[in-house]
């Protein structure tokens, strides 16, 4: 009975796909899908060597602070970092007395109560605090940025596919729209308050390029500030952000992996030795 | 039950055997697996994943109940409780590493499982009620690894959320009342995060439960071998301890090299970037796709593309749930008396078919839902159902398997060119 009733819900089941499959085939035929603006000018990130990158890597400290000048003096102002801490500022090579000081001397301070009156108040940053928002709420965020929330930045290297080249990309992507899309989709002009850029998923963008000028910051160790190193120190640290453990994590999972060698090589040799009289 | 030549408990130590007559727990661990389990000395590799499958799940139980304990199953704040096992929890990042990997890696070692039983044909008769529960396991695992993936509260986990039990929204007039229940709500929202924890708890227990029905059926008729050929005497067989206790041993080794490796070196390779995106019910990810090891079933709920007669959606849901069900029937779809893949050529040549078509089901799955994947996956899909249903029990009908050898002894000395005049006694424990 099973197998009268299995073969009558399989050929159900292939009739169905198959004719699925031909009237699809059919439209297809018909009416190819229309290449999309997206698909002929999106591109993919370019190319960004980090220290971080590769299953050994670590973390180059130095671009870590550039990254976070960066961060602080340029993307600061709209994009919060919410799941960092001034604290964590240690793990790249600030002293406790400079986080303290970098917390002190934040622009943005964080919401408190008026210990006199109980109302609401704001107080300088502390080291233990996280990075303060920059919008009240997400209403004050839109209102301040063309209709756009500036996402948070914490986890940006992760929360894209290429991570940190995507955030690389994006930043020294900007251009004018090419003639040759404007001829193909004359619908797809760059629309008002928006920026095109092709390493972003529909082309146009609410942000205008943070970074435009040579020398837009200062850095405190003398490495020429151009916009392509500015990405990418900005970019180096939004890995770190994003994944403030990895240094840990690298080194933990060689010592791992070599003590799980050694074990199964033991392993082996007594499985080997206790079967060496059996055949099998 | 097992072969009256297994080895019998008799504890040496005072403690053990009084332990022994007041609870004769250590006797039900050495017949299960202890040396009292005679096994076939002939297994190979592919009969590893049983007890690599079982370490995966208690990869899965001690590491998800330390995270537990950090975790906060609220829509306000599960996302933040996320980053802080990975940012200010001792060792958190490894945890939840070793558990987001460590399910995928559940499912790699039982995906090859449910292949090798497959292909060595170790559902048929008399372990059908091995298969049977061995598929109860899969249902379990598949419920609790998706309602695990909610948890984060990322993108993906909101949006899967939402297609998943948006599928019981296709079942006619009772469809959304249905959906509205599972999830106690018109979208997943804090009492869907709640329940989804309660149950992701609970249920890798039951699962536990069923692996040991599920061990407990395969010591009735003792386990399969890669010939087929059932055990016919003591030189068949060797004690399970030490001698695939010690294979399993070498065996876990590797899955846990591997293993390692992805979790310390590429621990976000098998996830989505979406889930690093906190919920947010307005807006809706550009693709939203389940973790790789849904994807198979993904594609083929995706193939049903036209309504006829029933919705499309309704098809493709059907078709999805019939995907796993009609594995419940193989024991008697499949009806040839010969078991092993190695003795029945036409079948084999079918049975990697089947390999591919499941391959190529996948990454249709994980793709965009446009051409030309979805032709593909349609073909694909219409093999997959074709494959079970109706070319599998014509097979097993018309098919003239290879000469089988006479025992499994018989089979290991062909190999090593002897006879089986030499048989060699079962080393001693």
């Amino acid at each position: 009975m099973v197998r009268p009733i299995g073969a009558l819900v399989g050929l159900g089941f292939v009739f169905v796909l198959l004719f699925s499959l031909i009237t699809g085939a059919v439209n297809f035929i018909k009416e190819p899908p229309a290449p999309t603006v997206e698909h002929e000018f999106h591109l993919h990130p370019k190319k960004l060597d980090l220290a971080s990158n590769g299953p050994l890597g670590k973390f180059d400290r130095q671009q870590l602070q550039r990254g976070f000048q960066v961060y602080k003096e340029v993307c600061a102002a709209c994009h919060s970092l919410h799941y960092v801490s001034f604290r964590d500022l240690q793990a790249i090579g600030f002293s406790e007395a400079e986080v303290k000081a970098i917390a002190k001397q934040w622009a943005i301070e964080v919401p408190s109560v008026n210990p006199d009156t109980g109302e609401a108040a704001t107080r300088k940053a502390e080291a233990a605090d996280k990075f303060p928002l920059p919008y009240a709420n997400d209403v004050a965020a839109r209102a301040a940025n063309n209709n756009a929330i500036p996402p948070d930045l914490s986890l940006m290297a992760k929360a894209r596919h290429d991570g940190a080249a995507y955030v690389y990309s994006l930043l020294t992507g900007y251009q004018d729209q090419p003639a040759e899309l404007l001829k193909h989709f004359p619908d797809a002009k760059t629309g008002a308050g928006l920026h095109y850029n092709p390493y972003f998923a529909n082309l146009n963008l609410a942000m205008p390029a943070p970074l435009v000028a040579d020398g837009q910051v200062t850095y405190a160790d003398g490495t020429t500030a151009s916009v392509d190193q500015m990405a990418k120190d900005v970019s180096a640290f939004l890995v770190w952000t994003a994944e403030p453990k990895l240094e840990n994590r690298h080194a933990t999972g060689v010592a791992v992996v070599i003590f799980l060698l050694i074990a199964t090589t033991l392993a082996f040799l007594a499985y080997r030795n206790i079967w060496a009289g059996t055949k099998h | 039950m097992s072969f009256p030549w297994a080895n019998h408990y008799a504890p040496k130590h005072p403690a053990m055997q009084w332990i022994d007559e007041r609870l004769p727990l250590p006797r039900l661990v050495y017949n299960a697996v202890g040396a009292g389990y005679p096994v076939p000395r002939n297994l190979n590799y592919f009969w590893n994943f049983g007890v690599l499958a079982g370490a995966a799940l208690a990869i899965q139980i001690i590491t998800g109940i330390v995270l537990a304990m950090h975790y906060a199953a609220n829509g306000d704040i599960a996302f933040a409780s996320v980053e802080h096992i990975m940012r200010d929890v001792n060792s958190g990042w490894m945890l939840r590493y070793a558990h987001a990997n460590g399910a995928s890696f559940f499912f790699i070692v039982v995906y090859l499982h449910i292949f090798r039983g497959l292909f060595y044909g170790s559902y048929k008769a008399p372990r059908e009620m091995v298969w049977l529960l061995g598929l109860v396991i899969f249902l379990l695992m598949m419920a609790t690894a998706f309602m695990g993936y909610v948890l984060p509260w990322g993108q993906m986990s909101f949006w899967g959320a939402k297609v998943i039990t948006g599928l019981f929204g296709a079942i006619p007039f009772v469809g959304e009342p249905i959906q509205t229940w599972l999830l106690g709500g018109f979208a997943p929202d804090n009492a869907a995060l709640n329940r989804f924890f309660s149950l992701h708890y609970l249920l890798p227990f039951v699962i536990a439960g069923v692996v040991i029905l599920h061990i407990w059926a395969l010591h009735i008729p003792g386990s399969s071998n890669p010939t087929g050929i059932e055990v016919k005497g003591p030189q068949d067989t060797v004690p399970f301890h030490p001698y695939y206790t010690a294979k399993d041993g070498f065996g876990l080794g590797v899955f846990l090299i591997i293993f390692a490796i992805m979790l310390f070196f590429a621990p976000n390779y098998l996830g989505h970037p979406d889930n690093y995106i906190a919920a947010n019910p307005l807006s809706t990810p550009a693709h939203i796709v389940p973790e790789w090891y849904f994807w198979p079933f993904y594609a083929i709920l995706r193939a049903f593309t036209v309504d006829f007669i029933l919705p499309a959606k309704l098809w493709g849901v059907i078709a999805m749930f019939a995907s796993i069900l009609l594995l419940f029937f193989l024991p008697w779809l499949d009806k040839s008396p010969v078991r092993s893949g190695n003795y029945r050529p036409t079948f084999k040549m079918f049975f990697w078919i089947l390999v591919i078509d499941v391959l190529i089901l996948g990454y249709c799955g994980g793709a965009p839902a446009e051409e030309p994947y979805v032709m593909i996956s349609q073909l694909a899909a219409a093999y997959y159902f074709a494959h079970f249903l109706i070319i599998l029990p014509i097979i097993s009908r018309i098919e003239r398997p290879l000469p089988l050898p006479g025992s499994i002894t018989e089979a290991v000395l062909a190999k090593h060119g002897e006879t089986a005049g030499e048989a060699q006694p079962v080393a001693a424990e």
